[in-house]
């Protein structure tokens, strides 16, 4: 049986309850929603875009603590990237998740930098949703995309 | 209550408890359903998902394989001994819902997919039929999503209105808006008899009542209903009701529909096809009679078998003594997992059945069940396919515990040391 302890580390618990960004970003010139109809979560990514790089990032919503952290995080990492600096960090981070990461990891696991926590994720497939709700959400919001994104 | 007075009352209730206990003996039960010996993750599987699916007892199972290994045909066709004898089964299985479901005929039962095929055939068949533009469908704020969605359908295809009874904070419908929403408009009620989501026993009786003297026919959900409680059709006069075999331990893919004969009589066929017809030509189609008008096609023989196989075992046990046991547990239940701190009941109306809602603190319900299921304890958790009882509460989700015939009070004690391991995790 996978550990707990490696699912809800003390950082993502700490993201869950005090999550980062959580706001509305009143200059953001994209956004989009993030929805997950088997759970009921749900997440507006707000994006300021200065050309090619994301100068602002928030988000709100409600969500489990998987994917409030995963949020909150993520908003923290993507700061002041290009969209292709965020793209390649949601594929390395969908990897992670998923369990596709490379065995020795290592040099994944760096550049996702404090990503990592979630690598426990991969052993509860059924999370996996979760974790990557507002990757999912940005994505759609940097390709302006107007529907809500669904993890369904 | 005076201390005296409080220990007589908690004295009478464990010697309830007791005689309860004698009668319904739920070790030997639990070795009729093989999958209880299950282990999960390397623990003793605590199954508390039962609004979700039931499990089956060994009696079930064999039914099905029995029926494969020895009987299996198409029914209706065959002059053979097979086809026969698969017939036989399949409308012995018909008569058991009947005297189940306390029907008057067997002709007034209809085996199809589940509750939703159920609905959307009342809805695409009575509903098309008797609903007109301006007309108003009556449902209540605490039905599945099932019992939502087939009238919606209707309401928009003829320009009519759903209308939605009010529930109060503890999860009960209100009688007097429901009175003041019955009117000459209203063309058909379709109301839950027990809430998926928060468990509320609904009084359908007094409900039909009302609708009746207006005239208006009412369906009931008893999905939810079934597995705890009596039924009796004829008894609460309702003119339809439907449920599901697997949430009754029964298998998966059939369900019941009772109409009233009149009713079914004189609804349009909902699906085209065999077994429906009495002759046909390209010219003309002659239906069959009940049941069969509405069973186009080769229907699921062998879960029509599993669900006479379900409610025989049912009946063995005794649907009363089944119902007191349930009542015991989930009264230990209720006492026992809101005095845990942080705990918050959704659904606490006077009359419940199997379900136990609830949220803990602000912590996500989808993360208590992942840390409930690495203690081999299964709940539900999300909306319950009852998204609009979530907004009534103001809430995304809940933590859904659901009791069958074959829980035990150890369980309940399971479930309340992993809900304190949640709180652990998230302190």
């Amino acid at each position: 049986m996978p550990d707990l302890r490696e699912l809800y580390q003390e950082v993502i618990l700490e993201h869950s309850k005090a999550p980062r960004n959580y706001r509305e970003l009143p200059t953001a010139n994209h956004r989009a929603e993030g929805y997950n109809p088997l759970c009921g979560d749900h997440f507006t990514v707000y994006l300021n875009l200065a050309g090619d790089s994301i100068r602002d990032i928030t988000f709100q919503g409600s969500g489990c603590a998987i994917s409030k952290a995963s949020a909150s995080m993520m908003t923290q990492m993507v700061k002041g990237k290009t969209r292709a600096e965020a793209a390649t960090l949601f594929e390395q981070f969908h990897k992670l998740v998923t369990g596709k990461s490379p065995a020795n990891g290592n040099g994944n696991r760096a550049e996702l930098g404090k990503l990592s926590v979630f690598s426990g994720v991969s052993e509860f497939p059924v999370r996996v949703k979760c974790a990557t709700l507002a990757w999912h959400t940005l994505q759609a919001s940097l390709e302006g995309k107007q529907d809500t994104v669904s993890t369904e | 209550m005076t201390t005296a007075a409080k220990r007589l009352a908690r004295e009478s209730h464990l010697a309830d408890v007791r005689e309860i206990d004698a009668r319904f003996d739920v070790q030997k039960v639990r070795r009729d359903f093989p999958i209880l010996r299950r282990r999960v993750g390397g623990r003793n599987l605590v199954y508390l998902d039962n609004a979700a699916t039931s499990q089956k007892p060994q009696a079930v199972i064999d039914a099905i394989g029995r029926y494969y290994e020895l009987d299996n045909a198409n029914i209706h066709r065959g002059v053979h001994f097979l086809s026969e004898r698969a017939t036989e089964e399949y409308e012995g299985a018909r008569k058991k819902v009947q005297l189940f479901l306390h029907a008057a005929d067997a002709s007034e039962i209809i085996f199809v997919r589940g509750v939703t095929e159920a609905i959307n055939l009342v809805a695409q068949t009575y509903g098309r039929t008797n609903v007109r533009a301006g007309d108003e469908v009556l449902i209540s704020a605490m039905e599945h999503h099932s019992n939502i969605v087939p009238w919606q359908i209707l309401c928009e295809e003829k320009g009519a209105r759903l209308r939605v009874v009010p529930i109060s904070d503890s999860g009960e419908l209100m009688l007097e808006e429901f009175g003041r929403l019955l009117g000459p408009r209203t063309k058909i009620v379709a109301i839950t008899h027990v809430s998926n989501a928060l468990g509320t026993i609904v009084p359908v009786q007094r409900i039909i009542a009302m609708a009746h003297r207006e005239n208006i026919p009412v369906l009931v959900d008893g999905a939810q209903a079934v597995p705890h409680l009596k039924v009796d059709v004829q008894a609460v006069d309702s003119d339809f009701y439907v449920f599901s075999g697997h949430k009754v331990y029964g298998p998966t893919g059939i369900g019941v529909l009772y109409g009233k004969s009149a009713l079914l009589g004189a609804m349009p066929p909902y699906q085209g096809g065999g077994d429906m017809i009495s002759s046909v030509t390209f010219e003309k189609t002659t239906y069959n009679k009940l049941p069969h008008k509405f069973e186009a096609g080769t229907p699921h023989v062998a879960g029509a078998i599993g669900l006479g196989a379900a409610i025989e075992y049912v009946n063995g046990l005794g649907l009363d003594n089944i119902a007191a046991h349930e009542h015991n547990l989930l009264t230990y239940a209720t006492g026992t997992v809101s005095a845990i701190p942080g705990v918050r009941l959704i659904g606490t109306a006077r009359e419940k059945a199997g379900v136990l809602s609830f949220l803990l603190d602000d912590i996500h319900p989808h993360d208590i069940g992942t840390i409930l299921d690495q203690e081999g304890i299964a709940i539900r958790t999300g909306h319950h396919c009852a998204q609009p009882v979530m907004q009534r509460f103001g809430i995304a989700a809940t933590a859904r515990a659901s009791f069958a015939l074959y829980n035990t009070r150890e369980e309940v004690d399971a479930l309340v040391e992993g809900i304190q391991k949640v709180r652990e995790v998230f302190a």
